[in-house]
């Protein structure tokens, strides 16, 4: 038998053990019709001639399936010594055989549905009313860009800014703004709650706020106390900006959502 | 006195936390109904397994019941904690239904007898079977094109689960609201 000839067969074989495997797998059969050991007599038997990467990943698939039905093996043993067990052939048998209407009496005996309610509360309409009312138009939201075909020509200090080149100074005053009020809310305990101190009248404010104090921590004008276990969170003015470290910069979000802001504002007004 | 005020207090508290867990339980708030241990101890504090067992009591007289279905698939005698946290709780039927009662919550005979079958024999298999395996036990009783209908309502409610191989599973709705000891020794012992 000439060299191509075996190699031909050799590959025949592995593929008819790894289609025999999938065909046990798939339709649910007694995983122990298959005999393992005369499986892997063959992959043995074979292994030593296989040269050709094709052939060696067939070789590993054909033993990755034949594991596969020893779990299968392991399971069906398993599910037999299990109280739920009863022939599968019974089974099918008496489902072949009861009426419709018997098997639905079978069935209401052993079932017992999930009562659920889908319901638009007050609640959940007063809260949709609220938010429905602080919604900003989308005329407003997706203002459309308006492209305009201009001449080259010299940029301004402010067109840069606008366009994120250059840092805003009146951006920076802002946050040396908040940075004050943050020292003087502070008190002599030297923190403040976190939403005490972001918290405003109405959302928006409460938004431009979080994000000003956002920045108070990156440029080190304050930091962070995380208290995990009673899931608070205090922020600390510093008494000057600290400069950036080389030590990885660490990030902690903190979620400012419209819900929350209700809780808050609730409280305040209690 | 301050002992009787304290116990009213306590009374008012468990009044308060049960109707609150009957709201999280009752509303679906996310893709599949019911409420998870955490999310109960979360909202009704570290004793919430007594809140669910008072509320277990109270829907008694209403014929329905809290369901506790455990992360594996087991039942517990005396859950831990983290059991309970992780578990799945459910309010469903307490009582049996008659055939009279199938109506009233939309399901036709043939529809329900066609979801006993595709349960029992999935359960009988180990909880696996291909499709076309099922398929056929269905169409000998119900017509071709409202097994196909049939087959997809069951795995949109979550009744069963499909794989990329065609494989039929049981869902996580079975779980929840189907004794499924009780369905195949019922089916074993019927007399034909």
């Amino acid at each position: 038998m000439s060299g191509k000839h075996s190699r031909r067969l050799v590959r025949e074989e592995l593929r008819r053990i790894i289609e025999l495997c999938r065909a046990v797998e798939n339709k649910g059969l007694n995983p122990f019709r298959v005999n393992v050991n005369d499986l892997i007599a063959v992959i043995r038997l074979y292994f030593p001639r296989l040269e050709d990467p094709e052939d060696l990943s067939l070789d590993a698939e054909a033993l990755n399936q034949i594991a596969s039905i020893i779990k299968m093996q392991s399971e069906w043993v398993k599910r037999r010594a299990t109280s739920l067990y009863r022939d599968p052939f019974l089974i099918e048998e008496k489902l072949r055989r009861l009426s419709t209407q018997d098997l639905t009496e079978i069935f209401l005996k052993t079932w017992h549905p999930i009562v659920e309610l889908e319901q638009v509360t007050i609640g959940s309409l007063r809260m949709a009313m609220d938010y429905w009312e602080s919604l900003t138009p989308l005329s407003e939201r997706w203002k459309e860009e308006e492209f305009l075909k201009v001449m080259t020509e010299r940029t301004t200090r402010e067109e840069l800014v606008k366009q994120g080149f250059l840092r805003d100074e009146a951006f920076l005053s802002e946050i040396e703004k908040i940075w004050m009020e943050l020292k003087k809310d502070a008190g002599s305990e030297g923190k403040i709650d976190y939403w005490d101190f972001i918290g405003a009248d109405s959302y928006e404010e409460t938004i431009e706020r979080a994000y000003l104090t956002s920045f108070l921590v990156t440029y080190g004008y304050a930091s962070l106390e995380i208290q995990p276990l009673e899931e608070k969170i205090f922020i600390k003015p510093n008494e000057k900006p600290f400069p950036k470290t080389s030590s990885q910069p660490v990030s902690f979000p903190i979620s400012v959502d419209y819900e929350r802001w209700r809780e808050w504002r609730k409280r305040q007004r209690e | 006195m301050a002992k009787a005020s304290k116990r009213i207090g306590r009374k008012r508290r468990y009044a308060t936390m049960l109707k609150k867990a009957a709201q999280l339980i009752f509303y679906r708030r996310h893709i599949e109904p019911g409420v998870k241990g955490w999310e109960l101890r979360k909202r009704l504090g570290s004793d919430y397994p007594k809140v669910i067992a008072l509320l277990d009591e109270y829907l008694r007289s209403i014929g329905l019941t809290v369901k506790t279905v455990f992360e594996d698939e087991s039942s517990p005698e005396n859950p831990t904690i983290d059991q309970l946290d992780k578990a799945r709780f459910y309010i469903t039927l307490r009582e049996e239904l008659g055939l009279e009662d199938m109506k009233f919550m939309g399901w036709r005979i043939d529809d329900l007898a066609g979801l006993a079958v595709s349960l029992a024999y999935i359960i009988s298999k180990g909880g696996k079977a291909p499709r076309k395996d099922v398929e056929s036990l269905l169409k000998m009783k119900i017509p071709e094109w409202r097994v196909e209908m049939n087959l997809s309502r069951y795995l949109r409610m979550g009744y069963l689960m499909e794989d990329e191989n065609e494989q039929l599973y049981l869902g996580w709705r079975v779980g929840a609201e189907v004794d499924q000891k009780k369905l195949i020794d019922l089916l074993l012992e019927y007399e034909i």
